[in-house]
C-alpha cells in the first residue's frame, strides 16, 4: 500500500508518489456515474429545468422575479442536492455496498489520491449537470438581466464542491448514505430551512447563495449568510469532509450484515 | 431444524462385497401442506414486517421507527396545543396532514421500497419464491400490499393521535368523526398511489442506493417543478391553470382529491382548490396511476431476473 514500495517500477515509482490524481481511478468512476442508468436521473433532471425554462418563457415573458423563483426554488433548493446526492454517493457507495472497492485498495494507490480523484469526478459531473443547465434555463428565462443567470451558475458550481464532498464522505460511513444524504438536502436544508431561520446558517445552499450574491447584481440574490463567514465554513466543510473521508477509507472494514 | 436422526444407520453390511447402500435416513415429509394462500399470507406478514424493521438487524430499524416517531410527533405537539388553548378545532384538517408531512412519507417510502423488492433482485432470491406455490400474481399482489399496509400505518397512525386527542379535549364528536373518516380515505389513497409508483421504480434496478435516490426524484422533483410553476401561473393570475397543474405530481394529485371531495384545504397557493370537474379527473388520474402501477409490476416480474 505504501508508495515506497522498493518494487515499484522505476519509471511510475515517482509518478504515483506525489500524484493527487489518478486517471485510471477517475475513468472508472466516470464510467460507473455515467455508464449505468444513473445517468438517465442526471440527464432527466436538468432536461426537465430547461423545459420548465422555456415553458414559463414562452407563457409569461421574461421576468426577474419569475427567473428567480425557478432557480432559486427549484435549481438550486431541489436539482442540486438531488444531483449532489447522486454524484456524490455514487462515486464511493456501490462499490463499498457490492465489495469491490478491496479490488481498487489492494493496488499501490494512496487512498488520499482515491478519494480526491473520485471527489474531482463526482464535482465535475454535478457540475456539468447543474451549474451549466442552470446558466441556460437563467438565459433563457430572462436574458440573464441583473446577471441572474450567473449568479446562480457561480451558487450551483460552489454548492456542486461542497455536496459532493459531504456527500462522498457519507458514502464512506454508511451503506444509507444515499437516505442520509436526502435527509440533509430535503428536511434539513427545504424543511427546516424554512421553518428555522437558524438552520440556514449551517446550510451550504445559503453559503453558495452568499457567493451567488457577489456575482449578480445588487439585490437580486439574497442570502441569509455573510460572505466572509461562507466561504469559511465552505472550505472547512469542503477540506474537513475529504480528510475525513480518507481516514474512513483507511480503516476500512467490509461488513457482511445487509 | 429437520427431523432426521444425525447418525446414519446402516441396513447393509459392506461385508458382502465390495458394494453397500447406506440409508441416511431421509423420509417423506407428510405433514400438512399450507398450499398457496399460506405461502402468500407469509410473503404479505413478512414483507409488512420487514417495512418496520421487524425480523431484520437492529440497524435496519432505526430509519423506519425514527421517521414513523417524527409521522406523529406534530401530531401529538398539535393536540397538545388544541388542549391547553381550548381552541375549537384542531390546527391541521386530518386530511391536510399528511400532504404537510410529505417528505418524511417520501423518505420512508425510498428507503423502505428498494428494500422490498431490489434485494430480491440483487441476491437471486425472486426464482426461489417462484419455486413455492405462489404465481407471479401472488407475489406482486402481496408486496403491493404489504407496502400499502406499510404506509397507511405510517400515515393513519397520526391521523389516530389527532382523533383521540380531539376526543379528549372535548370536541364534537360528530365533525371529528367524520373528518377522521375522510382522513383515512384520503391516506389510504395515497398510500396505494405512494405504494405503486415506489414499488415500480425499485423493481426496475437491483441497487438498492440508486432505487432510493430514484424513488425521490420522482417524488420530489415533479412536486417542485409543480410548485414552482404553480406560484408563477397564480401571481399571473391564472388560476384555472393552478387547478390542472396539480396533476402532474404525486402529492398535489392528493392534495387536489382531498380537497375537492373530501373537505380539506389544499396547499396550493391561495388555497385554490380544483374545480368539480377537475377533481373528479384527479380521482381517475389516481386511480389510472394505481392500477397502471399494479399493470407494470405485473409484466415486470414475467420474468424472474432483470
Amino acid at each position: 500500500m505504501s508508495t515506497t514500495t522498493p518494487t515499484a517500477p522505476p519509471a511510475s515509482g515517482a509518478a504515483t508518489k506525489a500524484a493527487l490524481f489518478h486517471p485510471t481511478v477517475a475513468r472508472l468512476t466516470h464510467r460507473a456515474l455515467l455508464g449505468r442508468r444513473r445517468a438517465m436521473i442526471l440527464f432527466a433532471l436538468p432536461a426537465l429545468l430547461v423545459i420548465i425554462a422555456v415553458a414559463v418563457r414562452t407563457l409569461t415573458g421574461a421576468d426577474d422575479t419569475t427567473a428567480g423563483a425557478i432557480l432559486g426554488t427549484f435549481a438550486l433548493g431541489t436539482m442540486v442536492p438531488l444531483i449532489g446526492v447522486i454524484a456524490g454517493t455514487g462515486a464511493i457507495g456501490p462499490e463499498i455496498d457490492d465489495g469491490s472497492v478491496v479490488y481498487l485498495l489492494a493496488k499501490p494507490v494512496p487512498r488520499p489520491t482515491i478519494i480526491i480523484t473520485k471527489l474531482l469526478v463526482a464535482i465535475g459531473v454535478t457540475v456539468a449537470f447543474s451549474a451549466i443547465p442552470i446558466l441556460l434555463a437563467g438565459f433563457l428565462l430572462n436574458g440573464n438581466s441583473q446577471q441572474i443567470a450567473v449568479g446562480y451558475a457561480v451558487a450551483a458550481a460552489i454548492a456542486s464542491i461542497a455536496y459532493s464532498a459531504l456527500f462522498l464522505l457519507f458514502g464512506t460511513i454508511t451503506r444509507h448514505a444515499v437516505v442520509f444524504g436526502l435527509v440533509y438536502a430535503l428536511v434539513w436544508e427545504s424543511l427546516f430551512g424554512n421553518l428555522v431561520p437558524g438552520a440556514r446558517t449551517l446550510s451550504i445552499q445559503q453559503w453558495a447563495l452568499a457567493l451567488g450574491q457577489k456575482a449578480a447584481a445588487e439585490g437580486a440574490i439574497s442570502s441569509d449568510v455573510q460572505l466572509p463567514l461562507a466561504v469559511g465554513l465552505l472550505v472547512a466543510l469542503t477540506a474537513g469532509a475529504t480528510w475525513y473521508a480518507s481516514r474512513r477509507l483507511k480503516a476500512l472494514t467490509l461488513a457482511g450484515e445487509e | 431444524m429437520s427431523p432426521e436422526p444425525t447418525t446414519p444407520t446402516r441396513y447393509a453390511s459392506p461385508a458382502q462385497g465390495g458394494a453397500s447402500i447406506h440409508n441416511i435416513g431421509y423420509r417423506h415429509y407428510d405433514g400438512p401442506r399450507l398450499g398457496r394462500a399460506y405461502a402468500r399470507r407469509s410473503l404479505f406478514s413478512q414483507s409488512l414486517r420487514g417495512a418496520y424493521g421487524l425480523g431484520r438487524s437492529a440497524k435496519s430499524k432505526v430509519l423506519p421507527m425514527l421517521l414513523f416517531a417524527v409521522m406523529c410527533l406534530p401530531a401529538a405537539i398539535m393536540v397538545a396545543v388544541t388542549v391547553f388553548t381550548k381552541a375549537g378545532s384542531l390546527p391541521v384538517g386530518y386530511t391536510r396532514y399528511a400532504v404537510y408531512l410529505q417528505a418524511v412519507i417520501g423518505l420512508y417510502l425510498a428507503s423502505q421500497a428498494p428494500q422490498s423488492v431490489s434485494r430480491d433482485l440483487r441476491f437471486k432470491t425472486v426464482p426461489l419464491y417462484f419455486s413455492r406455490p405462489i404465481e407471479r400474481g401472488d407475489y406482486v399482489a402481496s408486496k403491493f400490499a404489504a407496502m400499502a399496509s406499510a404506509l397507511f400505518l405510517l400515515t393513519a397512525a397520526p391521523l389516530l393521535v389527532l382523533y383521540v386527542g380531539a376526543l379528549l379535549a372535548k370536541l364534537d364528536f360528530l365533525d371529528q368523526t367524520k373528518g377522521f373518516a375522510q382522513g383515512l380515505v384520503c391516506v389510504a389513497l395515497l398510500s396505494l398511489l405512494f405504494a405503486g409508483i415506489g414499488l415500480v421504480i425499485s423493481a426496475l434496478t437491483p441497487r438498492r442506493g440508486f432505487g432510493v435516490a430514484a424513488v425521490i426524484a420522482v417524488l420530489t422533483i415533479p412536486y417542485g417543478a409543480v410548485s414552482a410553476v404553480q406560484n408563477i401561473a397564480f401571481v399571473q393570475g391564472n388560476e384555472s391553470a393552478v387547478g390542472w397543474l396539480g396533476l402532474f405530481s404525486p402529492i398535489t394529485l392528493i392534495d387536489g382529491v382531498q380537497s375537492t371531495f373530501l373537505g380539506g384545504t389544499s396547499s396550493f397557493p391561495n388555497g385554490l382548490a380544483p374545480t368539480t370537474g377537475a377533481g373528479f379527473v384527479y380521482l381517475l388520474v389516481t386511480l389510472l396511476v394505481i392500477a397502471g402501477s399494479y399493470v407494470l409490476l405485473m409484466r415486470r416480474y414475467r420474468k424472474a431476473g432483470l
